[in-house]
């Protein structure tokens, strides 16, 4: 295996072998530069409390589940059916570590860790939602990606994918009521009351369809006049089983779908991917295909961020600026249309490279790009950011402190915003951009006012990249010529038989990847996007996790918007830059 | 004294003028809208899309007239119809030209002011009668906010009063002959402005209906020609306070003779109109309690403060001859 452990996680192992001396820690060998280990549930609490409180793993980065009953590729590991997977991240060491806790079947629990990051409940909620993994003393351990009625659990092995490996769907009227009646809100299920000694409240549903959520989600808020009391925000609306259909999708054939997690980021969803599978399998990339990359993931960027910048002054209620930002995003898709063929979902990364060269002429379209928007950026920054009324809206709304936003799993500029100066790009560099010359904003303050800040000031510094790569631009091939990526040359394969089967095998099944796990992270649009892959030596991928930067951030909106007004929770809710699919999957 | 067939003729075009001016403003907003923000707005249909404005009445009036089940029907069906009837009212006293007006009333500021004070109810009971809970925030904030606006717009025309010595919008605009109360009166005008905005809850003062919280406000629940009667009440209101501020504070039909009178009031209230759009397009939404101390804090002290001078300037000169 190819992974490198550096020495100071193999003191990070040492000390933690040192330090529990009752356990067998089990390290497993991955592609990761990381240390992952099997931890036995007992100890977990107090191994992940250790790391939290005297190894400086102050996140909760990720927690999924992994079933692994049909798994092939087992040997070295502990016997085990369900695994639950804890994935922290330090950001002071930059540094991650993995926990793996074997469960079998007939005892598929373990204790829930939300006394030590409340960000778990969500996480916790899904790996029950999704493998029926219980965790003993959870608040409210109940189904959030899938709705309340559905049977069985729908990550595991044994659960169909396929419309047509189930009965045909239908929607009847007693169906329909039993499905609306599972949708009713009861405050008691989550420990509200409906009244208290002065007032009766007001339960409002904001949402699944409302014009401030940003597509479908729901938020149930508990109201005394128009002060938010309690809220309870609820997602899955918008699931569309993308994990699950990871597991049946070819290595390649799944780039189209990552496009569509966070969908306005475009390409920059494939970027982990494909980063990924090539760590699995050793592929090299050229540097031409890494700066095309990094320049289409900028650009990407900046059309996210124009939506943001356009939505959020739209929610506090400045009409006009979003139809100048969404003009500038135009153009911008425009000259990513004239490279990739597409605009919003190009799918054009592919496994070592990119799926074409550069266009002819792609220079001046960029260039007059970015000579031309930082003059509109000035221009924004006077029209929205400067406006006294925006200000009052957005300035000490919706605060929440650094150990917070640490501790609720925030990440990007949700959590630049309250000072951690921390950015994936230049701290933890990957893909390339260790060769760039930007600059982190950092705000202090963790309002909205601040978060909006952050991105305002990174499209700037976005543009700053473009233009570098636009410079810089290396010449070269777009794409390795690894055999797991690029067919054989058809001179090759017109001469001999075995470049010929090559050929043939990875067009029909597609490339066979190494059995292995491997995960990227990448500062994507709205946090730290990471793909955790898992192969078991086949064409499909044996368990597809994402971890995406929007879930976190809603889980944490009751937290920030208590005590508010209802325009003030939009404005929050402007202010986290979510997109339901991001959340949903 | 005029003939009563001459009224009836201005009654008749103040009511068909003022509607349909009301239903084109719709089209003019949009295409406005559209020009300050980089877009087409409705250019299809007819000559530069004008012949949407039709088109969107058409729509309104053909729709299915369905009252939700779980609403109080009768204030339901009532409250649309208040605004409009309020609205219309306005215009009974609005001076177009000398000579064309429906009455001049020697109270003629206060019914003005007492017609748009009744617009506040079909917003309050159309959000009550709704039984829907957006309907009801909705409501409640139009109540407050409008309540406490009145207030500052009642006061922010005394100065006017005190200066032309009556109620009379004919005799306020004879009163202007030498200079407009825009101009002696600039604090009256300024408070008067926000509250209009206030009062017809347009952006920013949109907090009734604030469409990003409270999706449509007050009437949520309400569809078809009855949500058009709000939709043109809200119109034939920024036409009426336009009206009155080119009244009170432009000097009405005054203007050079080469054009005629009506010309002229038609044209400042024309403009006073596209301002009412620019606003719309170019400021954000405060929050609710934002809005009401600015109103308490801010213009109340403001309108006391010209109140107050005006009255010792006018009890100055009058010490003086």
């Amino acid at each position: 295996m190819a992974a490198v452990i550096d020495a100071a996680d193999n003191d990070l192992v040492g000390e933690l072998v040192a330090k529990f001396p009752g356990i067998a820690f089990i390290e497993q060998q991955t592609f990761d530069d990381f240390p992952t280990l099997w931890v036995s549930r007992d100890k977990l609490q107090s191994v992940l409390t250790y790391l939290k409180q005297e190894c400086a793993f102050e996140m909760l980065f990720d927690l999924c589940g992994v079933d692994e009953r049909t798994r092939v590729n087992k040997e070295n590991l502990p016997e085990t059916d369900f695994t639950v997977v804890y994935h922290l991240v330090s950001f002071t060491r930059y540094r991650d570590i993995r926990l793996k806790v074997a469960l079998l079947e007939s005892a598929c629990e373990l204790p829930s860790i939300i006394a030590l990051w409340p960000n778990a409940n969500w996480y916790e909620r899904e790996a029950w939602d999704m493998f029926g993994i219980v965790f003993t003393g959870h608040p409210n351990l109940s189904r959030i990606l899938l709705p309340a009625t559905w049977q069985g659990h729908a990550l595991r092995k044994d659960h169909p994918a396929r419309a047509t490996e189930q009965e045909p769907f239908e929607l009847t009227e007693e169906r329909q009521d039993k499905e609306q009646e599972a949708m009713r809100f009861k405050p008691e299920d989550w420990g509200m009351k409906r009244k208290n000694e002065h007032t009766e409240f007001m339960f409002l549903n904001l949402g699944p369809n409302h014009p401030s959520v940003h597509g479908a989600f729901r938020i149930i808020l508990q109201l005394d006049g128009e002060v938010i009391v309690d809220a309870v925000p609820e997602i899955g609306f918008h699931h569309r089983g993308a994990e699950k259909m990871g597991e049946r999708q070819t290595w390649h054939t799944y780039i189209p779908y990552t496009d569509r997690i966070d969908y306005l980021a475009g390409v920059m969803n494939n970027l982990p991917y494909v980063m990924c599978i090539e760590k699995m399998a050793g592929i090299t990339v050229p540097d031409r295909a890494k700066v095309i990359r990094i320049m289409l993931a900028e650009l990407f960027r900046v059309a996210s961020h124009l939506v943001f910048y356009g939505t959020f002054v739209q929610d506090v209620g400045q009409m006009s600026p979003v139809f100048y930002m969404f003009s500038d995003r135009e153009r911008l898709f425009g000259i990513i249309e004239a490279i990739t063929g597409a605009r919003m979902h190009p799918s054009w990364f592919r496994i070592g490279g990119v799926a074409q060269d550069l266009p002819e002429g792609w220079e001046k379209l960029v260039r007059d790009f970015v000579d031309w928007m930082p003059k509109r950026m000035d221009h924004y920054h006077k029209m929205c950011m400067q406006n006294s009324i925006v200000k009052n809206r957005c300035v000490d709304i919706g605060v929440f402190s650094k150990a917070e936003a640490l501790d609720w799993g925030i990440t990007g500029p949700g959590l630049r915003a309250t000072g951690v100066d921390f950015d994936w790009r230049r701290d933890r560099p990957y893909g390339g951009y260790d060769q760039f010359d930007f600059e982190v904003p950092v705000f202090h303050k963790g309002d909205v006012y601040d978060r909006a800040q952050v991105r305002v000031e990174e499209i700037r510094q976005s543009l700053r990249i473009i233009r570098q790569c636009l410079d810089n631009m290396p010449a070269g091939a777009y794409k390795s010529e690894h055999s797991l990526t690029t067919p054989p040359p058809r001179d090759r394969t017109m001469h001999d038989i075995e470049t010929l089967i090559h050929h043939f095998v990875n067009v029909s099944w597609g490339p066979v990847i190494p059995a292995g796990e491997c995960s990227v992270t990448i500062e994507a649009t709205k946090g730290n996007n990471m793909y955790y892959l898992t192969s078991d030596g086949g064409t499909m991928s044996y368990r597809t996790r994402i971890r995406t930067p929007s879930f976190p951030h809603l889980q944490q909106i009751p937290l920030i918007s208590r005590g508010l007004l209802i325009a003030d929770l939009i404005a929050i809710l402007a202010g986290i830059d979510f997109v339901m699919a991001d959340v949903d999957r | 004294m005029r003939d009563e067939l001459f009224i009836y003729v201005i009654i008749f075009s103040t009511l068909f003028g003022t509607i349909t001016y009301a239903a084109v403003l719709v089209w003019f907003e949009r295409r406005l809208l559209g020009f300050w923000q980089d877009r087409h707005g409705p250019n299809r249909v007819g000559p530069f899309g004008i012949g949407l404005a039709f088109a969107d009445i058409l729509k309104l009036l053909s729709k299915e007239d369905w009252v939700p089940p779980f609403s109080d029907k009768f204030i339901f069906i009532f409250a649309p119809t208040t605004v409009m009837i309020a609205m219309l009212m306005g215009f009974a006293v609005v001076p177009f030209a000398p000579g064309i007006y429906i009455a001049d009333l020697n109270i003629a500021l206060l019914f003005f002011l007492g017609m748009t004070s009744l617009a506040v109810y079909s917003v309050l009971l159309g959000g009550l009668a709704s039984r829907n809970k957006y309907a009801l925030l909705g409501g409640l904030r139009s109540a407050a906010q409008m309540v406490s606006y009145e207030v500052f717009m009642g006061l922010s025309v005394m100065g006017v009063v005190m200066l032309s010595g009556s109620f009379s919008l004919v005799d306020i605009v004879n009163a202007q002959q030498d200079l407009w109360f825009v101009v002696s009166q600039f604090l009256g005008f300024f408070v008067f402005l926000i509250a209009g905005i206030a009062e017809t809850h347009r952006l920013p003062f949109d907090l009734p209906e604030a469409e990003h919280e409270l999706v449509a406000g007050f009437h949520t629940e309400y569809s078809g020609m009855k949500f058009g009667m709000f939709m043109l009440g809200e119109y034939l209101g920024v036409i009426l306070i336009s009206s009155i501020m080119t009244t009170i504070f432009f000097g009405g039909w005054l203007g050079p003779d080469f054009l005629p009178p009506i010309f002229w009031f038609a044209l400042k209230t024309f403009i006073l109109i596209c301002f009412f759009v620019l606003l719309r397009a170019a400021i954000p939404r405060p929050r609710y309690d934002q809005l009401m101390s600015l109103g308490w804090k801010v213009m109340l002290p403001l309108t006391l403060i010209n109140l107050m001078a005006t009255g010792g300037i006018l009890l100055w000169l009058e010490t003086l001859s």
